[in-house]
């Protein structure tokens, strides 16, 4: 194989931004090589393909680097034309799946992740400003699917990725946190999505057991408890 | 089928003008609709229901939020005067570095703009370690996407104006041009080109604004 058409993914399993690339690479069906970064330290390939933010993921294509997960998902959405298309042809509908994986990141993962340090009052109004941020992408995900399994329509798409890469951790924070956020009664096409999101030939293997993360959680937090106060 | 656009933004919004720098850039005919935020018009809050902020663009009653977004709806949908560049590893680049500005720059430059004395000393060092990193970018280029003006100069072209009003609201000097000579040159390039330079608010008035806000900050954070 030419060196052009080596692919790499520097990660970690916990990590949804991770899974985001491998979710697309393997929905194009491109051979990668995995390199997993030790949770805790950055390896010196990381620290040089991406220098500014020193983070996972990154997806080294050839000798080129390219960071942020949903940039990555992009690339790989226009260097890998065959099908399917993870973005949809239309500007419009792609304007509405970057608007709400903005959303999912900018607003509903950085509300849940909150949860399971808070407690009382606080915990619950995150509860709610996570769970009112589900509600809409209910809405969204009628609007985007129209009658179909995904956001994307009949296969995974840009906004299936995006959202779905979150699933372990919201899952954990419900175990742990001792809350619904994901609710049949208030959202029930997105319980059946996400079903159907974690049984997808591209994602199962890359999706992070529930309970792992648990225990990372668990240890995080005890670490943090036990550190010096941050500055 | 007559192509209806409309761009909801406010006097002063930066992150509006992106939106207006493309379509202008484009020569594509559009309505502004003016907003007060204080006092928020129902068609902005029917509009943009979930963040309720300009710009929002509508074109033929779909409207779109979130300026980036809206830059590469502008882009996809009208192809001429292309923004971006073909190649996808190039376009990557320029996406990565837009959200760079938005994720660190600015917030790096409204952390020494809401302090004052040792705080702002401070806050000074990670803004200026992120303004290299655009001084680097920017090495033998005249603008950030090359040769023309392309979205990444739309993306950062706020710091081409706001960057002078805030440090003569704040008395203090954050962009040294001695040391990022390419910055402080395609500041001065962006804010003088054609379609560009007809577009700022009025200087007197973005300073005032700014002036009160700072004052509002400083006094909100002051130990009582």
């Amino acid at each position: 194989m030419a060196k052009n058409d080596d692919v790499k993914v520097l990660g970690a399993w916990p990590s949804p931004f991770v899974m985001r690339a491998r979710i697309a690479l393997n929905l194009k069906s491109i051979d990668y090589e995995f390199l997993e970064e030790t949770i805790g330290s950055k390896s010196q390939l990381l620290l040089q393909s991406n220098p500014v933010h020193k983070k996972v993921p990154v997806l080294i294509h050839g000798d080129k680097p390219i960071c942020e997960s949903l940039i990555i998902v992009q690339y790989i959405d226009e260097v890998w034309t065959s099908a399917p298309s993870i973005l949809p042809s239309d500007p419009y509908d792609r304007a509405i799946q970057r608007f709400w994986a903005a959303y999912v990141d900018d607003k509903l993962f950085a509300s849940m992740r909150q949860i399971k340090s808070l407690e009382g009052e606080e915990k619950k109004a995150m509860v709610e400003q996570a769970t009112e941020g589900i509600v809409l992408l209910e809405e969204a995900f009628e609007k985007c699917s129209k009658g179909k399994p995904f956001f994307g329509g009949d296969r995974i798409g840009y906004l299936d990725i995006a959202f779905g890469s979150i699933l372990g951790w919201l899952r954990a924070t419900e175990k742990m946190g001792e809350v619904k956020l994901l609710d049949e009664a208030k959202t029930p096409r997105l319980v059946k999505w996400a079903g159907r999101f974690c049984a997808d030939g591209a994602v199962k293997d890359c999706m992070p057991e529930t309970d792992k993360l648990i225990e990372l959680a668990k240890v995080l937090m005890a670490k943090m408890k036990g550190a010096p106060p941050k500055q | 089928m007559a192509e209806e656009v409309k761009l909801f933004r406010t006097w002063s919004s930066p992150v509006a003008l992106r939106v207006i720098w493309a379509l202008e850039l484009k020569g594509i005919p559009y309505e502004v609709i003016l907003e007060d935020l204080s006092n928020k018009s129902s068609l902005l809050l029917q509009y943009n229901p979930i963040h309720k902020k300009v710009p929002v663009l509508v074109h033929n009653g779909k409207s779109i939020a979130e300026s980036l977004v809206i830059l590469e709806y502008v882009e996809e949908t009208w192809k001429q005067t292309p923004l971006l560049p073909e190649d996808p590893y190039e376009r990557a680049m320029e996406r990565f570095w837009a959200k760079f500005g938005d994720d660190k720059v600015l917030p790096s430059l409204w952390n020494v703009f809401n302090k004052q004395g040792k705080d702002q000393e401070e806050a000074i060092v990670p803004a200026q370690e992120n303004l290299t990193y655009l001084e680097e970018l920017l090495r033998g280029k005249i603008f950030f996407s090359g040769e023309r003006i392309g979205f990444l100069d739309l993306a950062f072209g706020w710091l081409a104006n706001m960057v002078s009003v805030f440090e003569e609201v704040m008395g203090a000097t954050v962009l040294d041009n001695q040391k990022l000579p390419s910055l402080s040159a395609w500041m001065k390039n962006f804010m003088d080109a054609p379609i560009i330079k007809e577009s700022w608010p009025p200087r007197d008035k973005l300073i005032t604004k700014y002036q009160a806000l700072r004052e509002a900050r400083i006094e909100k954070e002051a130990p009582k």
